[in-house]
Protein backbone atom coordinates (compact mmCIF):
# COMPACT_ATOMS: atom_id res chain seq x y z
CA UNK A 1 0.00 0.00 0.00
CA UNK A 2 1.32 3.35 -0.96
CA UNK A 3 1.82 5.70 1.96
CA UNK A 4 1.82 9.04 0.19
CA UNK A 5 1.72 8.68 -3.57
CA UNK A 6 -1.61 8.96 -5.34
CA UNK A 7 -3.01 6.44 -7.79
CA UNK A 8 -2.30 8.94 -10.56
CA UNK A 9 1.38 9.22 -9.62
CA UNK A 10 1.68 5.45 -9.30
CA UNK A 11 0.17 5.14 -12.78
CA UNK A 12 2.75 7.56 -14.12
CA UNK A 13 5.50 5.51 -12.49
CA UNK A 14 4.09 2.30 -13.99
CA UNK A 15 3.99 4.01 -17.39
CA UNK A 16 7.64 5.01 -17.07
CA UNK A 17 8.55 1.50 -15.92
CA UNK A 18 7.19 0.06 -19.18
CA UNK A 19 9.65 2.12 -21.25
CA UNK A 20 12.76 0.36 -19.90
CA UNK A 21 14.00 -3.21 -19.77
CA UNK A 22 15.07 -2.69 -16.15
CA UNK A 23 12.91 -1.35 -13.31
CA UNK A 24 15.69 0.73 -11.83
CA UNK A 25 15.99 2.73 -15.07
CA UNK A 26 12.58 4.21 -14.27
CA UNK A 27 13.93 5.66 -11.02
CA UNK A 28 14.61 9.18 -12.30
CA UNK A 29 11.22 9.51 -14.02
CA UNK A 30 9.58 8.02 -10.92
CA UNK A 31 11.29 10.50 -8.61
CA UNK A 32 10.30 13.37 -10.91
CA UNK A 33 6.68 12.19 -10.77
CA UNK A 34 6.78 11.70 -7.00
CA UNK A 35 8.29 15.12 -6.40
CA UNK A 36 5.74 16.73 -8.71
CA UNK A 37 3.01 15.38 -6.45
CA UNK A 38 4.57 15.61 -3.00
CA UNK A 39 6.67 18.76 -3.44
CA UNK A 40 9.76 17.04 -2.10
CA UNK A 41 11.03 13.55 -1.37
CA UNK A 42 10.81 12.60 2.33
CA UNK A 43 11.35 9.00 3.43
CA UNK A 44 7.75 7.79 3.05
CA UNK A 45 7.77 9.00 -0.56
CA UNK A 46 11.09 7.28 -1.24
CA UNK A 47 9.61 4.11 0.26
CA UNK A 48 6.60 4.35 -2.06
CA UNK A 49 8.87 4.76 -5.07
CA UNK A 50 10.95 1.79 -3.91
CA UNK A 51 7.83 -0.35 -3.59
CA UNK A 52 6.44 0.76 -6.93
CA UNK A 53 9.61 -0.23 -8.76
CA UNK A 54 10.79 -3.11 -6.59
CA UNK A 55 14.10 -1.35 -5.98
CA UNK A 56 15.73 -1.23 -2.50
CA UNK A 57 14.87 1.99 -0.68
CA UNK A 58 18.57 2.58 0.05
CA UNK A 59 19.16 2.67 -3.70
CA UNK A 60 16.27 5.09 -4.17
CA UNK A 61 17.67 7.35 -1.44
CA UNK A 62 21.18 7.15 -2.92
CA UNK A 63 19.87 8.38 -6.24
CA UNK A 64 17.53 11.00 -4.79
CA UNK A 65 20.40 12.59 -2.86
CA UNK A 66 22.80 12.64 -5.84
CA UNK A 67 20.86 14.85 -8.23
CA UNK A 68 20.46 18.54 -7.47
CA UNK A 69 16.89 18.80 -8.78
CA UNK A 70 15.64 16.27 -6.25
CA UNK A 71 14.92 17.71 -2.82
CA UNK A 72 14.84 15.48 0.24
CA UNK A 73 13.93 18.44 2.47
CA UNK A 74 10.99 20.79 1.96
CA UNK A 75 11.48 23.52 -0.63
CA UNK A 76 9.57 26.68 -1.35
CA UNK A 77 6.42 26.72 -3.43
CA UNK A 78 8.57 28.45 -6.06
CA UNK A 79 12.15 27.57 -6.88
CA UNK A 80 14.35 30.23 -8.45
CA UNK A 81 17.52 28.84 -10.01
CA UNK A 82 20.05 31.50 -10.96
CA UNK A 83 22.86 30.75 -13.37
CA UNK A 84 26.07 32.41 -12.21
CA UNK A 85 28.33 30.51 -14.58
CA UNK A 86 30.82 32.05 -17.01
CA UNK A 87 28.68 33.89 -19.57
CA UNK A 88 26.17 34.95 -16.93
CA UNK A 89 29.00 35.99 -14.59
CA UNK A 90 30.43 38.14 -17.40
CA UNK A 91 27.03 39.75 -17.90
CA UNK A 92 26.15 40.70 -14.35
CA UNK A 93 24.66 37.57 -12.73
CA UNK A 94 26.30 38.37 -9.41
CA UNK A 95 24.33 41.62 -9.18
CA UNK A 96 21.13 39.71 -9.88
CA UNK A 97 21.91 37.10 -7.25
CA UNK A 98 22.80 39.78 -4.68
CA UNK A 99 19.52 41.55 -5.33
CA UNK A 100 17.51 38.33 -5.00
CA UNK A 101 19.25 37.49 -1.73
CA UNK A 102 18.55 40.95 -0.36
CA UNK A 103 14.92 41.00 -1.48
CA UNK A 104 14.19 37.51 -0.18
CA UNK A 105 16.35 37.81 2.92
CA UNK A 106 17.99 34.43 2.28
CA UNK A 107 21.20 32.98 0.86
CA UNK A 108 21.43 30.59 -2.10
CA UNK A 109 20.35 27.13 -0.92
CA UNK A 110 17.79 28.54 1.51
CA UNK A 111 14.01 28.99 1.55
CA UNK A 112 12.11 32.03 2.78
CA UNK A 113 10.62 31.47 6.27
CA UNK A 114 7.09 31.66 4.80
CA UNK A 115 7.95 28.70 2.59
CA UNK A 116 7.21 30.61 -0.55
CA UNK A 117 10.53 30.85 -2.44
CA UNK A 118 13.70 28.76 -2.55
CA UNK A 119 16.81 30.26 -4.11
CA UNK A 120 19.43 28.08 -5.78
CA UNK A 121 22.56 28.49 -7.86
CA UNK A 122 21.99 26.68 -11.16
CA UNK A 123 24.67 25.07 -13.23
CA UNK A 124 25.00 26.62 -16.71
CA UNK A 125 21.45 26.66 -18.09
CA UNK A 126 22.67 26.45 -21.70
CA UNK A 127 21.07 29.77 -22.58
CA UNK A 128 24.23 31.89 -22.60
CA UNK A 129 22.96 34.04 -25.48
CA UNK A 130 20.37 35.37 -23.02
CA UNK A 131 22.82 35.92 -20.16
CA UNK A 132 22.24 36.48 -17.36
CA UNK A 133 19.45 33.92 -17.10
CA UNK A 134 17.46 32.29 -14.36
CA UNK A 135 14.74 29.71 -14.09
CA UNK A 136 11.67 30.75 -12.12
CA UNK A 137 10.16 27.30 -11.64
CA UNK A 138 9.91 26.04 -15.26
CA UNK A 139 10.12 29.47 -16.89
CA UNK A 140 13.42 30.76 -18.20
CA UNK A 141 13.88 34.50 -17.75
CA UNK A 142 16.32 36.08 -20.19
CA UNK A 143 18.69 39.02 -19.68
CA UNK A 144 17.73 39.51 -16.05
CA UNK A 145 18.60 42.81 -14.44
CA UNK A 146 18.52 43.57 -10.71
CA UNK A 147 15.31 45.52 -11.34
CA UNK A 148 13.77 42.57 -13.13
CA UNK A 149 14.77 40.46 -10.12
CA UNK A 150 12.80 42.85 -7.89
CA UNK A 151 9.80 42.44 -10.15
CA UNK A 152 10.12 38.65 -10.09
CA UNK A 153 10.19 38.62 -6.29
CA UNK A 154 7.08 40.79 -6.19
CA UNK A 155 5.31 38.43 -8.58
CA UNK A 156 6.25 35.28 -6.66
CA UNK A 157 5.22 36.88 -3.36
CA UNK A 158 1.86 38.01 -4.76
CA UNK A 159 1.04 34.57 -6.13
CA UNK A 160 -1.36 32.96 -3.70
CA UNK B 1 32.00 38.26 -45.96
CA UNK B 2 28.53 36.90 -46.80
CA UNK B 3 26.99 34.53 -44.34
CA UNK B 4 26.67 31.11 -45.99
CA UNK B 5 23.23 29.61 -46.16
CA UNK B 6 22.29 27.87 -42.98
CA UNK B 7 21.25 24.26 -43.07
CA UNK B 8 20.96 22.75 -39.62
CA UNK B 9 19.70 25.94 -37.98
CA UNK B 10 17.75 27.27 -40.96
CA UNK B 11 14.32 26.68 -39.47
CA UNK B 12 14.21 27.51 -35.80
CA UNK B 13 11.10 28.56 -33.96
CA UNK B 14 8.47 27.71 -31.39
CA UNK B 15 6.14 26.39 -34.13
CA UNK B 16 8.64 23.74 -35.24
CA UNK B 17 7.52 21.24 -32.61
CA UNK B 18 4.41 20.77 -34.75
CA UNK B 19 5.08 18.00 -37.23
CA UNK B 20 3.30 19.80 -40.05
CA UNK B 21 5.71 22.72 -39.77
CA UNK B 22 8.61 20.29 -40.03
CA UNK B 23 7.07 18.32 -42.91
CA UNK B 24 6.40 21.53 -44.82
CA UNK B 25 10.14 22.11 -45.17
CA UNK B 26 10.90 18.59 -46.33
CA UNK B 27 11.08 16.99 -42.89
CA UNK B 28 11.20 13.18 -42.58
CA UNK B 29 11.89 12.85 -46.32
CA UNK B 30 15.45 11.80 -45.62
CA UNK B 31 14.24 9.22 -43.10
CA UNK B 32 11.69 7.86 -45.57
CA UNK B 33 14.36 7.57 -48.24
CA UNK B 34 16.78 5.93 -45.79
CA UNK B 35 14.31 3.32 -44.58
CA UNK B 36 12.88 2.56 -48.02
CA UNK B 37 15.81 2.88 -50.39
CA UNK B 38 19.12 2.79 -48.55
CA UNK B 39 20.96 0.01 -46.78
CA UNK B 40 22.64 0.70 -43.44
CA UNK B 41 26.02 0.36 -45.12
CA UNK B 42 25.10 2.98 -47.70
CA UNK B 43 24.10 5.41 -44.95
CA UNK B 44 27.31 4.80 -43.01
CA UNK B 45 29.19 5.48 -46.24
CA UNK B 46 27.36 8.78 -46.72
CA UNK B 47 28.07 9.92 -43.16
CA UNK B 48 31.70 8.94 -43.58
CA UNK B 49 32.00 10.86 -46.85
CA UNK B 50 30.39 13.87 -45.22
CA UNK B 51 33.18 13.81 -42.65
CA UNK B 52 30.78 14.28 -39.75
CA UNK B 53 32.54 14.35 -36.38
CA UNK B 54 30.60 14.05 -33.14
CA UNK B 55 29.39 17.38 -31.80
CA UNK B 56 29.50 16.45 -28.12
CA UNK B 57 33.03 17.70 -27.61
CA UNK B 58 35.43 14.91 -28.46
CA UNK B 59 34.88 15.14 -32.22
CA UNK B 60 35.01 11.39 -32.82
CA UNK B 61 34.07 10.53 -36.43
CA UNK B 62 30.42 9.50 -36.34
CA UNK B 63 30.62 6.84 -39.06
CA UNK B 64 33.58 5.21 -37.34
CA UNK B 65 31.65 5.06 -34.08
CA UNK B 66 28.78 3.36 -35.87
CA UNK B 67 31.15 0.87 -37.51
CA UNK B 68 32.68 0.05 -34.13
CA UNK B 69 29.29 -0.97 -32.80
CA UNK B 70 29.02 -4.74 -33.28
CA UNK B 71 26.00 -5.76 -35.34
CA UNK B 72 25.60 -9.37 -34.21
CA UNK B 73 22.36 -10.98 -35.31
CA UNK B 74 19.79 -11.30 -32.56
CA UNK B 75 21.66 -9.10 -30.09
CA UNK B 76 19.91 -6.04 -28.66
CA UNK B 77 21.57 -2.72 -29.41
CA UNK B 78 20.63 0.73 -28.16
CA UNK B 79 20.89 4.28 -29.37
CA UNK B 80 21.37 6.91 -26.69
CA UNK B 81 21.26 10.56 -27.68
CA UNK B 82 23.11 12.87 -25.33
CA UNK B 83 20.95 15.97 -24.91
CA UNK B 84 22.36 16.71 -21.45
CA UNK B 85 23.99 19.91 -22.65
CA UNK B 86 25.71 21.67 -19.77
CA UNK B 87 29.25 22.63 -20.74
CA UNK B 88 29.36 26.29 -19.67
CA UNK B 89 29.01 28.49 -22.74
CA UNK B 90 27.31 25.83 -24.86
CA UNK B 91 23.70 26.23 -25.97
CA UNK B 92 23.46 24.82 -29.50
CA UNK B 93 21.74 21.59 -28.45
CA UNK B 94 19.13 23.42 -26.39
CA UNK B 95 18.54 25.75 -29.33
CA UNK B 96 17.81 22.76 -31.58
CA UNK B 97 15.74 20.92 -28.96
CA UNK B 98 13.52 23.97 -28.48
CA UNK B 99 13.68 25.29 -32.02
CA UNK B 100 13.67 22.24 -34.30
CA UNK B 101 13.08 19.11 -32.22
CA UNK B 102 11.97 16.94 -35.16
CA UNK B 103 15.43 17.27 -36.73
CA UNK B 104 16.88 15.47 -33.70
CA UNK B 105 14.10 12.86 -33.85
CA UNK B 106 14.54 12.27 -37.58
CA UNK B 107 18.31 11.95 -37.15
CA UNK B 108 17.69 9.48 -34.34
CA UNK B 109 15.34 7.45 -36.54
CA UNK B 110 17.90 7.24 -39.36
CA UNK B 111 20.69 6.40 -36.91
CA UNK B 112 18.61 3.68 -35.26
CA UNK B 113 17.77 2.14 -38.63
CA UNK B 114 21.43 2.29 -39.68
CA UNK B 115 22.59 0.53 -36.53
CA UNK B 116 19.80 -2.01 -36.19
CA UNK B 117 18.46 -0.38 -33.03
CA UNK B 118 14.85 -0.82 -31.93
CA UNK B 119 14.88 1.24 -28.76
CA UNK B 120 16.44 4.68 -28.53
CA UNK B 121 16.68 7.01 -25.54
CA UNK B 122 17.19 10.74 -25.56
CA UNK B 123 18.83 11.77 -22.29
CA UNK B 124 17.52 15.30 -21.84
CA UNK B 125 18.79 17.75 -19.26
CA UNK B 126 16.39 18.02 -16.36
CA UNK B 127 16.47 21.82 -16.36
CA UNK B 128 15.25 21.94 -19.98
CA UNK B 129 11.59 22.39 -19.05
CA UNK B 130 10.68 24.13 -22.30
CA UNK B 131 12.79 21.70 -24.30
CA UNK B 132 11.01 18.76 -22.67
CA UNK B 133 7.63 20.23 -23.53
CA UNK B 134 8.57 20.82 -27.18
CA UNK B 135 10.45 17.55 -27.68
CA UNK B 136 7.63 15.56 -26.04
CA UNK B 137 5.06 17.21 -28.25
CA UNK B 138 7.20 16.59 -31.35
CA UNK B 139 7.65 12.94 -30.41
CA UNK B 140 3.94 12.42 -29.74
CA UNK B 141 3.07 13.88 -33.15
CA UNK B 142 5.77 11.83 -34.88
CA UNK B 143 4.41 8.65 -33.26
CA UNK B 144 0.89 9.62 -34.36
CA UNK B 145 2.06 9.96 -37.98
CA UNK B 146 3.86 6.63 -37.94
CA UNK B 147 7.49 7.80 -37.81
CA UNK B 148 8.01 5.86 -34.58
CA UNK B 149 6.46 2.66 -33.28
CA UNK B 150 5.97 -0.53 -35.25
CA UNK B 151 6.24 -1.04 -39.00
CA UNK B 152 7.43 2.51 -39.63
CA UNK B 153 6.22 3.84 -43.01
CA UNK B 154 5.27 0.31 -43.94
CA UNK B 155 8.91 -0.79 -44.06
CA UNK B 156 8.70 -3.34 -41.26
CA UNK B 157 11.22 -1.39 -39.19
CA UNK B 158 10.26 -0.90 -35.52
CA UNK B 159 11.60 1.80 -33.22
CA UNK B 160 10.56 2.95 -29.79
CA UNK B 161 12.00 6.25 -28.59
CA UNK B 162 11.91 7.37 -24.97
CA UNK B 163 12.82 10.78 -23.61
CA UNK B 164 14.65 10.34 -20.32
CA UNK B 165 14.85 13.47 -18.19
CA UNK B 166 17.97 14.05 -16.13
CA UNK B 167 17.74 15.65 -12.71
CA UNK B 168 20.59 18.11 -12.34
CA UNK B 169 24.10 16.68 -12.63
CA UNK B 170 26.66 18.05 -15.08
CA UNK B 171 28.60 14.78 -14.84
CA UNK B 172 25.82 13.10 -16.87
CA UNK B 173 27.22 14.77 -19.98
CA UNK B 174 30.10 12.29 -19.63
CA UNK B 175 28.85 9.38 -21.67
CA UNK B 176 29.41 6.55 -19.21
CA UNK B 177 28.01 8.57 -16.30
CA UNK B 178 25.01 9.24 -18.51
CA UNK B 179 24.53 5.50 -18.98
CA UNK B 180 24.69 4.93 -15.22
CA UNK B 181 22.07 7.63 -14.79
CA UNK B 182 19.90 6.08 -17.49
CA UNK B 183 20.13 2.80 -15.61
CA UNK B 184 18.79 4.58 -12.53
CA UNK B 185 21.93 4.97 -10.47
CA UNK B 186 24.15 7.74 -9.19
CA UNK B 187 26.01 9.15 -12.17
CA UNK B 188 29.50 7.84 -11.50
CA UNK B 189 31.53 7.40 -14.69
CA UNK B 190 32.53 3.88 -15.70
CA UNK B 191 36.06 2.76 -16.36
CA UNK B 192 37.09 2.90 -20.01
CA UNK B 193 39.03 1.30 -21.59
CA UNK B 194 38.65 -1.65 -21.96
CA UNK B 195 34.98 -1.34 -22.89
CA UNK B 196 33.56 1.67 -24.66
CA UNK B 197 29.80 2.19 -24.93
CA UNK B 198 29.92 1.06 -28.58
CA UNK B 199 30.80 -2.41 -27.32
CA UNK B 200 29.35 -2.41 -23.81
CA UNK B 201 27.03 0.45 -23.12
CA UNK B 202 23.49 0.59 -21.84
CA UNK B 203 22.70 -2.63 -19.92
CA UNK B 204 26.11 -3.84 -21.12
CA UNK B 205 24.80 -4.00 -24.68
CA UNK B 206 26.39 -2.39 -27.74
CA UNK B 207 25.25 1.22 -27.68
CA UNK B 208 25.52 4.02 -30.19
CA UNK B 209 25.95 7.17 -28.13
CA UNK B 210 25.69 10.42 -30.10
CA UNK B 211 25.21 14.07 -29.28
CA UNK B 212 21.92 15.83 -30.06
CA UNK B 213 23.41 18.21 -32.63
CA UNK B 214 25.11 15.26 -34.33
CA UNK B 215 21.65 13.72 -34.78
CA UNK B 216 20.33 16.94 -36.35
CA UNK B 217 23.03 16.80 -39.05
CA UNK B 218 22.09 13.28 -40.22
CA UNK B 219 18.85 14.11 -42.10
CA UNK B 220 20.70 16.77 -44.10
CA UNK B 221 23.59 14.48 -44.98
CA UNK B 222 21.18 11.82 -46.20
CA UNK B 223 18.80 14.34 -47.78
CA UNK B 224 21.33 16.53 -49.61
CA UNK B 225 23.94 13.89 -50.16
CA UNK B 226 27.39 14.10 -48.60
CA UNK B 227 28.92 16.19 -51.39
CA UNK B 228 26.38 19.00 -51.20
CA UNK B 229 26.54 18.86 -47.39
CA UNK B 230 30.31 19.20 -47.46
CA UNK B 231 30.16 21.96 -50.04
CA UNK B 232 27.90 23.87 -47.66
CA UNK B 233 30.60 24.02 -45.02
CA UNK B 234 30.48 21.43 -43.71
CA UNK B 235 28.41 23.34 -41.20
CA UNK B 236 28.69 23.33 -37.45
CA UNK B 237 26.96 25.32 -34.76
CA UNK B 238 29.12 27.69 -32.75
CA UNK B 239 27.64 28.99 -29.49
CA UNK B 240 28.94 32.53 -29.07
CA UNK B 241 28.41 34.39 -25.79
CA UNK B 242 30.03 36.68 -23.27
CA UNK B 243 30.97 40.25 -24.16
CA UNK B 244 29.69 40.37 -27.74
CA UNK B 245 26.98 42.53 -29.25
CA UNK B 246 25.04 39.69 -30.92
CA UNK B 247 25.47 36.48 -28.93
CA UNK B 248 23.78 33.38 -30.29
CA UNK B 249 24.15 30.15 -32.22
CA UNK B 250 26.12 30.80 -35.40
CA UNK B 251 25.99 28.13 -38.07
CA UNK B 252 29.16 28.46 -40.11
CA UNK B 253 31.57 26.31 -42.08
CA UNK B 254 33.81 24.46 -39.65
CA UNK B 255 37.17 26.19 -39.54
CA UNK B 256 35.86 29.75 -39.73
CA UNK B 257 38.39 31.93 -37.91
CA UNK B 258 37.67 33.06 -34.38
CA UNK B 259 38.07 36.65 -35.59
CA UNK B 260 35.36 36.28 -38.24
CA UNK B 261 33.02 34.50 -35.84
CA UNK B 262 33.39 37.11 -33.15
CA UNK B 263 33.60 40.30 -35.19
CA UNK B 264 31.43 39.54 -38.23
CA UNK B 265 28.86 37.07 -37.04
CA UNK B 266 28.53 37.99 -33.36
CA UNK B 267 28.70 41.75 -33.92
CA UNK B 268 32.07 42.26 -32.23
CA UNK B 269 32.58 43.81 -28.83
CA UNK B 270 30.59 46.54 -27.18
CA UNK B 271 31.62 50.07 -28.21
CA UNK B 272 34.95 51.19 -26.81
CA UNK B 273 35.97 47.77 -25.51
CA UNK B 274 38.91 45.64 -26.55
CA UNK B 275 39.28 41.90 -26.49
CA UNK B 276 41.11 40.35 -23.57
CA UNK B 277 40.66 36.57 -23.85
CA UNK B 278 38.48 33.89 -25.42
CA UNK B 279 37.40 30.38 -24.52
CA UNK B 280 37.23 28.64 -27.94
CA UNK B 281 35.50 25.44 -26.84
CA UNK B 282 33.63 25.85 -23.59
CA UNK B 283 34.97 26.18 -20.09
CA UNK B 284 37.05 23.00 -20.49
CA UNK B 285 39.21 24.57 -23.22
CA UNK B 286 42.34 26.61 -22.55
CA UNK B 287 41.70 30.33 -23.01
CA UNK B 288 43.30 32.19 -25.89
CA UNK B 289 44.54 35.73 -26.50
CA UNK B 290 43.77 38.30 -29.23
CA UNK B 291 46.91 37.15 -31.05
CA UNK B 292 45.24 33.75 -31.62
CA UNK B 293 42.13 35.14 -33.33
CA UNK B 294 43.13 34.16 -36.84
CA UNK B 295 43.17 30.50 -35.89
CA UNK B 296 40.51 28.48 -37.73
CA UNK B 297 38.00 27.22 -35.19
CA UNK B 298 38.32 23.53 -36.05
CA UNK B 299 39.52 20.45 -34.22
CA UNK B 300 43.08 20.27 -35.53
CA UNK B 301 43.98 23.98 -35.67
CA UNK B 302 42.90 24.61 -32.10
CA UNK B 303 44.60 21.44 -30.86
CA UNK B 304 47.81 22.66 -32.46
CA UNK B 305 47.84 25.79 -30.27
CA UNK B 306 47.19 23.82 -27.09
CA UNK B 307 43.46 24.19 -26.75
CA UNK B 308 40.42 22.54 -28.33
CA UNK B 309 37.23 23.02 -30.30
CA UNK B 310 35.33 20.93 -27.76
CA UNK B 311 31.66 21.82 -27.91
CA UNK B 312 32.50 24.90 -30.08
CA UNK B 313 31.34 27.29 -27.37
CA UNK B 314 33.12 30.61 -27.78
CA UNK B 315 33.04 32.77 -24.66
CA UNK B 316 34.36 36.26 -25.30
CA UNK B 317 35.89 38.39 -22.55
CA UNK B 318 36.64 42.08 -22.99
CA UNK B 319 39.08 44.33 -21.14
CA UNK B 320 36.69 44.81 -18.19
CA UNK B 321 37.10 41.13 -17.25
CA UNK B 322 38.74 40.05 -14.00
CA UNK B 323 40.41 36.88 -15.27
CA UNK B 324 41.18 35.27 -11.88
CA UNK B 325 37.51 35.79 -10.91
CA UNK B 326 36.36 34.05 -14.10
CA UNK B 327 38.69 31.11 -13.59
CA UNK B 328 37.61 30.90 -9.95
CA UNK B 329 33.99 30.69 -11.10
CA UNK B 330 34.83 27.80 -13.41
CA UNK B 331 36.77 26.04 -10.64
CA UNK B 332 33.85 26.38 -8.22
CA UNK B 333 31.52 24.97 -10.87
CA UNK B 334 33.67 21.88 -11.36
CA UNK B 335 34.05 21.53 -7.57
CA UNK B 336 30.27 21.52 -7.17
CA UNK B 337 29.73 19.12 -10.07
CA UNK B 338 32.53 16.68 -9.25
CA UNK B 339 30.88 13.33 -8.58
CA UNK B 340 33.49 12.58 -5.89
CA UNK B 341 34.51 9.22 -7.29
CA UNK B 342 38.21 9.99 -7.81
CA UNK B 343 40.60 11.84 -5.54
CA UNK B 344 42.36 14.26 -7.92
CA UNK B 345 39.06 15.78 -9.02
CA UNK B 346 37.24 15.65 -5.69
CA UNK B 347 40.12 17.07 -3.61
CA UNK B 348 41.89 19.06 -6.32
CA UNK B 349 38.89 21.20 -7.13
CA UNK B 350 38.31 21.92 -3.43
CA UNK B 351 41.92 22.94 -2.86
CA UNK B 352 41.95 25.14 -5.96
CA UNK B 353 38.72 26.75 -4.89
CA UNK B 354 40.10 27.53 -1.42
CA UNK B 355 43.22 29.11 -2.91
CA UNK B 356 41.15 31.23 -5.29
CA UNK B 357 38.93 32.37 -2.42
CA UNK B 358 42.09 33.44 -0.57
CA UNK B 359 43.52 35.35 -3.53
CA UNK B 360 40.25 37.04 -4.47
CA UNK B 361 39.56 37.82 -0.81
CA UNK B 362 42.82 39.77 -0.52
CA UNK B 363 44.66 37.15 1.53
CA UNK B 364 46.67 35.50 -1.22
CA UNK B 365 50.36 34.67 -1.00
CA UNK B 366 52.83 34.64 -3.88
CA UNK B 367 53.47 30.94 -3.34
CA UNK B 368 49.78 30.33 -4.07
CA UNK B 369 50.53 30.75 -7.77
CA UNK B 370 52.91 27.80 -7.74
CA UNK B 371 50.40 25.88 -5.67
CA UNK B 372 47.64 26.51 -8.24
CA UNK B 373 49.91 25.38 -11.03
CA UNK B 374 51.18 22.36 -9.10
CA UNK B 375 47.70 21.11 -8.20
CA UNK B 376 46.60 21.62 -11.81
CA UNK B 377 49.55 19.63 -13.11
CA UNK B 378 48.82 16.85 -10.66
CA UNK B 379 45.21 16.70 -11.82
CA UNK B 380 46.21 16.47 -15.48
CA UNK B 381 45.98 12.90 -16.72
CA UNK B 382 45.13 11.54 -13.28
CA UNK B 383 41.38 12.11 -13.08
CA UNK B 384 38.98 9.25 -13.68
CA UNK B 385 37.03 11.12 -16.35
CA UNK B 386 37.12 14.33 -18.34
CA UNK B 387 35.33 16.42 -15.71
CA UNK B 388 38.42 16.77 -13.58
CA UNK B 389 40.62 16.99 -16.65
CA UNK B 390 38.59 20.03 -17.71
CA UNK B 391 39.86 22.18 -14.86
CA UNK B 392 43.60 22.61 -15.54
CA UNK B 393 43.68 23.87 -19.17
CA UNK B 394 42.10 27.29 -18.67
CA UNK B 395 43.60 27.72 -15.21
CA UNK B 396 47.12 27.05 -16.43
CA UNK B 397 46.60 29.24 -19.51
CA UNK B 398 45.43 32.07 -17.25
CA UNK B 399 48.57 31.73 -15.11
CA UNK B 400 50.66 31.86 -18.24
CA UNK B 401 48.93 34.80 -19.93
CA UNK B 402 47.59 36.80 -17.00
CA UNK B 403 50.04 36.14 -14.17
CA UNK B 404 50.33 39.88 -13.59
CA UNK B 405 46.63 40.05 -12.69
CA UNK B 406 47.06 37.40 -10.01
CA UNK B 407 50.19 39.16 -8.73
CA UNK B 408 48.36 42.50 -8.53
CA UNK B 409 45.53 40.92 -6.52
CA UNK B 410 47.99 39.32 -4.10
CA UNK B 411 50.05 42.52 -3.74
CA UNK B 412 46.97 44.63 -3.18
CA UNK B 413 45.89 42.21 -0.46
CA UNK B 414 49.31 42.37 1.20
CA UNK B 415 49.30 46.16 1.19
CA UNK B 416 45.88 46.18 2.82
CA UNK B 417 47.03 43.68 5.39
CA UNK B 418 50.05 45.80 6.30
CA UNK B 419 47.71 48.70 6.91
CA UNK B 420 45.54 46.48 9.14
CA UNK B 421 47.77 43.75 10.62
CA UNK B 422 45.18 42.48 13.10
CA UNK B 423 42.67 41.70 10.39
CA UNK B 424 45.20 39.67 8.47
CA UNK B 425 46.28 37.42 11.30
CA UNK B 426 42.68 36.77 12.29
CA UNK B 427 41.71 35.76 8.78
CA UNK B 428 44.97 33.99 7.99
CA UNK B 429 44.46 31.49 10.80
CA UNK B 430 41.02 30.56 9.49
CA UNK B 431 41.95 30.42 5.84
CA UNK B 432 44.78 27.98 6.41
CA UNK B 433 42.99 25.53 8.63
Amino acid sequence: MARVLSAETLDAIAGARARYPSAQSALLPALHAAQAQAGYLPEPVLADVADALGVPVTEVAAVATFYSMFHTAPVGRHVVRVCTNLSCHLNGADGVMDRLCRQLGIRPGQTTPDGRVSLEVAECLAACEEAPVLLADADRVARVTPDAADELVRRLRADA
Amino acid sequence: MPTPERIVSKHLGPERAAIDAYLSTGGYRAAARALKELTPDQIIEMVEQAGLRGRGGAGFPTARKWKLTPKREGETRYLVVNADEGEPGTFKDRTLIEGDPHAILEGSLITAYTNGVHHAYIYLRGEFFLGYERLSRALAEAYARGYFGTNILGTGFDLELTIHRGAGAYICGEETALLESLEGRRAFPRAKPPYYPAVRGLYDRPTVLNNAETMAHIPYIVGMGPEAYKAAGPPILYSVSGHVVRPGVKELPIGTSLREIIYEHAGGLRPGRTLKAVYPGGSSSAILLPEHLDTPADFDSLAKIGTMLGSSAIIVMDDTTNIPAVIARAVDFYRDESCGKCTPCREGTVWLSQIFARILGGHGRMEDLDLLDGISRNMTGTCFCLLGESVPPSLRASLKYFRDEYVRLIEAGSRRAEAEPAARSAHGAGARS
